[in-house]
C-alpha cells in the first residue's frame, strides 16, 4: 500500500472471557489488530474461532463478558466504556450489519421508524418529519425499490435481499466510520450475496469508512478484503495482505482451510479434511500450538513451546512454527495410515 | 432406463383470499419440470430460494400433493391415482439441510437410526442393535455412541447421523436437501468426501439439492438450473459450468466469488458486464410472466430453455 | 384486517348453533317440563295433556327447537321454577353483578400481572425473578376454592376489613356515594382472590414472553444503533412481549366468568355463579338451561375478542 492513510480502529491484546460455572474462558485470547480508513479488514475462522465475538466486543455488545486489553477507537480507548458513553459511539461513529436480515429487524416496527430511530438517537433535534424525508433518502440510497412506499412497510413484507438492505441503510444512517459487517451474506442467495457485497463496497469508498468484514467465506473474502486475519481457537494465526493470503498461505490452518472449500484451484477431487474437530470453549488447549492436536502427523517438535506471531515478510504474520515444515498427509505416502475420521 | 423419472410436474399451492377463504390464485412452486436422473450418478438441482428445488425433491419423497406430472421410480409411476399405493419410501431416503433440528433431541441415537427398520421391517433387539452399530461404523462415528443424544454431536457427527438413518433400509435413491449448507467449511468437506464414499460403498443415487455451486460443481455429474419453478437449462458439468448458454445460469455462475484475489477487478467487471447483459435480454430469455420458456436440446447432452426460433 | 374480522364472524355462527343445540337437547333431557310445578295438582290429567297440546310439546323436535330458540333470542327463558319469576328477570340483576366482579378481577390481574411479569423477565434468574417465579408456582398449586376460603376467614372473620356476603350493604339508596363505595367494599376480597390465584398464568407468560425476545437479533440491532437499555426495554423488548398477553384478554374474559362459580359461591355474592350452584341444588332446571348458554356465549365471545385483537395489534396479521 502506497496511500498512507489514518489508522481508525487499534486493537491490543484483546482478550474477552465467558464465565462457564466459576471460571472464565477466553474466547478471544490476545488479539491485535489496525485497521486503517478506506479499508477492508477480514476476519476469517469458522464457528467458535472467536472472530464474532472479537467484533461484539469492539461494539460493546457482550453483556456479561470480561474484556481486557486495548480497542482504540479513533484515539480514544473504547474497551469497557459506561453504557452511557459508548451510546453515544455505538449507530452514530460505528455500527453493525448482522447476519439474518429475517430476525434482525422488529417485526411489529415500520422500516420506517426503525430507520428512524437510529436518526433519532443520535439526533433529538431532527423533526419527524425530517427522519422520514431521510429514511426514504437512505432506503433509496441503498437501492430499494419505491422507497416511499417501503417506508411505511413492515419487515414481513420484504424479501431477504430487501431486508439486509434496510440492515444496512441503519448502518450508515449516521454515515459511520467503521463498520462491522458479521457475515452479512450467508443468509442470501448467490446473486443477492454479490448485489450486497457490491453495495457495502460503494458505501465504504463513499463514506471513506474502515471495514471489519467477518466472515467464513474464504471466496467473499478474495473479492472484498484488503488484509486478512485468521482466526483459530481464539487466536490470529495468520495476517496478511489479501493477495499474500491466498497466492502464498502459510499457517497449516490456512492451507487447510483453503483445500476445503469445493470447486476451487486448492482443492483436489477430494477435498481435505481437518482431523479432529473444533474443540469447545472449555476445552481450548491453552498451552502450545492450539493447532498441533489438529495435524497429528507433524512431530511434536516442530512446535513452538508458546507460539508467537512471527513476521515472515512485510505484513505478513504466521503463528508457530510449525508452519516451515508443515505438508499434507496425503503428499505422504506412509503418513496414510493416519486413519481420517 | 432411468431410475427416477420426472415427467412434466406441476405442483401449485393455492392462495386463499376474500370473505369465504376461497382459491382466488396459485403459487406455482413448481411448473412444469422434467428431468431424469441415471442409476449411480449424482444430480445437481440447484436454484435460489422460492425456485421450487426443495418442493420437487420433496413431491419424489411424497411429502407434497402433486397437481399434475408423473413421477417414476425404477418404472414404477408413484403418483397414480388408481390402483394401489407404491410405497417405494425405503428405497428413497432424503437427507435433510439441518443436522440440529431433524434430529429428535429427545431419541437416542440408536432410536433414531432403528426408526426406518422399526417400520419396515420386524427385527429382534439384539439383530437391531447390531444394525445400528454397523452403520454407525459405516459412517465413521464409534459404535458405543448407540446410548447418546444427538447435543452429545457436533454438526458433522449429527449430518452423519443423518446419513446413517437415511442409509440404513439400503436405499437406491438419497435425495440430499442442502446437506451441508448448515455447516462450517471444514465440516463440510467432510460431509461431502463422506457422501462420496457412500455412493461408491452402496452404489447409491444421489439427487442434490443445493444453492451454493462450488459444491454443486464438486459433486455432481449432471445438473439442472431452476428458476421460478422452471428448468432454465441442465447439462453435464461442463455444460453448466464452461459453456452457460441461459442468461440465468450465466450470471449465477458469474455470482460464484473468485478465491484468487489478484482477479478481483477483471471478475467483478464480467459481473457487471453480465448482469447488464441479463437486464438487457431479459425479454429474451424469458416469456411475458418472466418465466422460462421450455427446455430445447443444444447438443446431446445439454438442453436449454430458449424461445421457439421463427 | 377486515376480511379477518368478518371472516372470524362468520366462524362464530356455527359455533353458536351448535352450543344452542346442545343445550336444547340437555333442556329436554332434564325431568320435568314448563308445566311442572305450575299447575294444581287436582286438575284432570285430559287437561292437563290438552295444556300440552297447545303448549306444543308434542310437536317434533325441530319445530320445538326453533320455538325455543325463537324464545330463547326475545329473552325467554321460561319461569324459574324456585322463585316464580321470570328467567330473564331473574339472571339480568346477576349478571350485572357477575360483571362488576369480572371488570374488578381484570383490573387486579392486570394490575398485578404486567409489572410482576416484566421485572421476572427482565431480571431472569436473579433473587427478584426467583420470589417470582416462586410465587406463580404455588398459585398454580392452590386450588382457587381454598384460597377464597382462606383470605374469607382470614381478612372477612378474623379481622373483620371486608364484609363476608352479599353485593351491596343493606338499606342504601342505590346511586348515592355510600351505596358505590359499599359494592366496591364488597368486590375488594373476592376480586383480589380471583386475581392472585388467576394472574400467576399471565406473570409467567410474560416473563417467558421476555426472555424469548431479549434473546432476538433484533434486539441487538437496537443496542447497535445506540439505544440505551431503558429504551431497548420500553421500545422493543416490553412491546414486543406484551402484545401477545393482550391477545389473551379474551380467554381471560372466559376464564374468570367459570372461575367466579366458587368464589361467589364462597362469598355469597348474588352472581350467575353463585345462581347456577343454587338452581342445580334445587333443580331449577329452566335457569340451569339459561345460565349454561350464557356461559357458553361467554366462551365463544371471548375467543372471538383474543382473535380481533390479536389481528389488530400484530401487522403481520393486520397487513394481509
Amino acid at each position: 500500500m502506497i496511500v498512507l492513510s489514518k489508522t481508525l480502529l487499534e486493537i491490543k491484546n484483546l482478550t474477552t472471557s465467558f464465565r462457564i460455572g466459576e471460571e472464565y474462558y477466553a474466547a478471544v485470547d490476545d488479539v491485535s489488530l489496525e485497521l486503517k480508513e478506506n479499508e477492508v479488514l477480514a476476519i476469517v475462522g469458522e464457528s467458535g474461532s472467536g472472530k464474532s465475538a472479537t467484533a461484539f466486543s469492539i461494539m460493546g455488545l457482550h453483556n456479561r463478558a470480561k474484556i481486557e486489553g486495548e480497542i482504540t477507537f479513533k484515539g480514544r480507548d473504547i474497551a469497557n466504556l459506561p453504557p452511557s458513553k459508548i451510546n453515544k459511539i455505538r449507530g452514530k461513529e460505528m455500527s453493525m450489519i448482522f447476519q439474518d436480515p429475517l430476525t434482525a429487524l422488529n417485526p411489529l416496527m415500520e422500516i420506517g421508524r426503525q430507520i428512524g430511530e437510529v436518526l433519532l438517537l443520535h439526533n433529538s433535534e431532527m423533526s419527524k418529519a425530517k427522519r422520514r424525508e431521510y429514511s426514504i433518502e437512505l432506503l433509496d440510497r441503498v437501492g430499494i425499490p419505491r422507497p416511499d412506499r417501503v417506508v411505511d412497510q413492515f419487515p414481513h413484507e420484504l424479501s431477504g435481499g430487501m431486508r439486509q438492505r434496510v440492515v444496512i441503510a441503519i448502518a450508515i444512517a449516521n454515515k459511520p466510520e467503521l463498520l462491522i459487517a458479521d457475515e452479512p451474506t450467508t443468509a442470501l442467495d448467490v446473486t443477492i450475496q454479490a448485489q450486497i457485497l457490491d453495495l457495502i463496497r460503494e458505501l465504504k469508498d463513499d463514506l471513506n469508512s474502515g471495514v471489519i468484514l467477518i466472515t467464513h467465506d474464504l471466496g467473499v473474502v478474495a473479492e472484498m478484503a484488503d488484509r486478512v486475519a485468521v482466526m483459530y481457537a481464539g487466536q490470529i494465526v495468520e495476517l496478511a495482505d489479501v493477495e499474500s493470503l491466498f497466492v502464498n498461505p502459510q499457517h497449516p490452518y490456512t492451507k487447510s482451510l483453503l483445500s476445503s472449500v469445493p470447486a476451487t484451484e486448492y482443492a483436489q477431487d477430494r477435498l481435505h479434511v481437518i482431523q479432529g474437530i473444533v474443540p469447545s470453549l472449555q476445552n481450548l488447549p491453552r498451552e502450545g500450538c492450539r493447532f498441533r492436536s489438529r495435524i497429528p502427523w507433524m512431530d511434536e517438535s516442530v512446535h513452538e513451546e508458546d507460539p508467537k506471531l512471527h513476521e515472515i515478510s512485510p505484513g505478513h504474520h504466521v503463528r508457530c512454527t510449525c508452519y516451515q515444515h508443515f505438508y499434507f498427509p496425503e503428499e505422504s505416502k506412509e503418513e496414510q495410515t493416519n486413519g481420517v475420521t | 432406463m432411468a431410475l427416477l423419472k420426472v415427467d412434466d410436474l406441476k405442483i401449485h399451492f393455492p392462495i386463499r383470499g376474500g370473505i369465504l377463504n376461497r382459491k382466488i390464485d396459485d403459487v406455482r412452486a413448481v411448473d412444469g419440470v422434467s428431468f431424469e436422473v441415471k442409476q449411480g450418478e449424482t444430480y445437481g438441482l440447484v436454484g435460489e430460494s422460492g425456485s421450487g428445488k426443495t418442493t420437487t425433491g420433496k413431491a419424489i419423497m411424497g411429502l407434497n400433493n402433486i397437481t399434475s406430472g408423473d413421477i417414476y421410480f425404477e418404472g414404477t409411476h408413484l403418483n397414480a391415482k388408481k390402483g394401489k399405493k407404491v410405497d417405494v419410501r425405503r428405497d428413497v431416503q432424503m437427507i435433510f439441510q439441518d443436522p440440529y433440528s431433524s434430529l429428535n433431541p429427545r431419541k437416542r441415537v440408536l432410536d433414531i437410526i432403528a426408526e426406518p427398520f422399526r417400520n419396515y421391517e420386524k427385527m429382534t433387539k439384539k439383530e437391531e442393535m447390531f444394525k445400528v452399530q454397523e452403520l454407525l461404523e459405516k459412517v465413521g462415528l464409534s459404535s458405543d455412541s448407540v446410548y447418546k443424544y444427538p447435543h452429545e454431536f457436533s454438526g458433522g457427527q449429527r449430518q452423519r447421523i443423518g446419513v446413517a438413518r437415511a442409509i440404513a433400509l439400503k436405499p437406491k435413491l438419497i435425495i440430499a436437501d442442502e446437506p451441508v449448507s448448515a455447516l462450517d467449511v471444514s465440516v463440510q468437506a467432510q460431509v461431502l468426501n463422506f457422501l462420496q464414499d457412500i455412493q461408491k460403498d452402496l452404489n447409491l443415487t444421489i439427487l442434490f439439492i443445493a444453492h451454493d455451486l462450488g459444491v454443486i460443481k464438486h459433486m455432481c455429474n449432471r445438473i439442472g438450473i431452476m428458476y421460478r419453478g422452471r428448468f432454465v437449462e441442465e447439462g453435464l458439468r461442463d455444460d453448466i459450468f464452461n459453456d452457460p448458454q441461459h442468461i440465468y445460469t450465466k450470471r449465477l455462475v458469474a455470482a460464484i466469488p473468485d478465491v484468487d484475489p489478484r482477479r478481483r477487478e477483471e471478475h467483478q467487471s464480467f459481473r457487471a458486464q453480465v448482469k447488464e447483459e441479463y437486464e438487457q435480454s431479459f425479454n429474451d430469455y424469458f416469456d411475458e410472466n418472466g418465466l422460462a420458456h421450455s427446455l430445447k436440446p443444444v447438443t446431446d447432452t445439454h438442453k436449454v430453455a430458449l424461445p421457439e426460433r421463427g | 384486517m377486515w376480511k379477518f374480522i368478518v371472516r372470524r364472524l362468520i366462524i362464530t355462527m356455527p359455533q353458536i348453533v351448535v352450543l344452542s343445540l346442545f343445550v336444547f337437547i340437555l333442556a329436554s333431557l332434564m325431568p320435568g317440563d314448563a308445566l311442572s310445578g305450575q299447575i294444581d295438582p287436582n286438575i284432570s290429567r285430559d287437561a292437563i295433556d290438552e295444556m300440552r297440546e297447545r303448549l306444543g310439546m308434542n310437536d317434533p323436535w325441530y319445530i320445538q327447537y326453533k320455538d325455543w330458540v325463537v324464545g330463547a333470542v326475545q329473552g325467554d327463558f321460561g319461569d324459574s321454577f324456585r322463585f316464580k319469576m321470570p328467567v330473564t328477570d331473574l339472571i339480568w340483576g346477576r349478571i350485572i353483578n357477575t360483571f362488576w366482579l369480572s371488570l374488578v378481577s381484570v383490573i387486579f390481574i392486570y394490575a398485578i400481572g404486567l409489572p410482576l411479569g416484566i421485572i421476572s423477565g427482565r431480571y431472569n434468574d436473579r433473587l427478584i425473578d426467583q420470589v417470582i417465579t416462586g410465587y406463580t408456582y404455588l398459585g398454580f398449586a392452590t386450588p382457587l376454592f381454598i384460597f377464597a376460603l382462606v383470605t374469607l376467614w382470614v381478612f372477612g372473620f378474623h379481622f373483620g376489613w371486608f364484609p363476608t356476603g352479599g353485593s351491596v350493604a343493606p338499606g342504601l339508596e342505590p346511586g348515592s356515594m355510600e351505596y358505590i363505595l359499599s359494592k366496591l367494599h364488597h368486590l375488594l376480597l373476592p376480586g383480589l382472590s380471583i386475581a392472585l390465584i388467576g394472574v400467576v398464568g399471565t406473570v409467567q407468560y410474560l416473563r417467558s414472553e421476555i426472555i424469548d425476545t431479549k434473546q432476538k437479533d433484533f434486539i441487538l440491532l437496537a443496542r447497535a444503533k445506540g439505544a440505551p437499555e431503558s429504551r431497548v426495554y420500553n421500545r422493543h423488548i416490553f412491546r414486543n412481549s406484551v402484545l401477545p398477553i393482550a391477545a389473551f384478554f379474551g380467554y381471560e374474559i372466559t376464564m374468570l366468568i367459570s372461575g367466579s362459580v366458587f368464589v361467589e359461591r364462597i362469598y355469597s355474592y348474588p352472581g350467575m355463579g353463585n345462581l347456577f350452584i343454587e338452581s342445580i341444588l334445587l333443580r331449577d332446571y329452566s335457569v340451569v338451561t339459561a345460565l349454561v348458554l350464557l356461559f357458553g356465549l361467554a366462551a365463544i365471545i371471548g375467543a372471538l375478542l383474543s382473535d380481533i385483537i390479536l389481528s389488530i395489534v400484530d401487522p403481520r396479521i393486520r397487513i394481509k
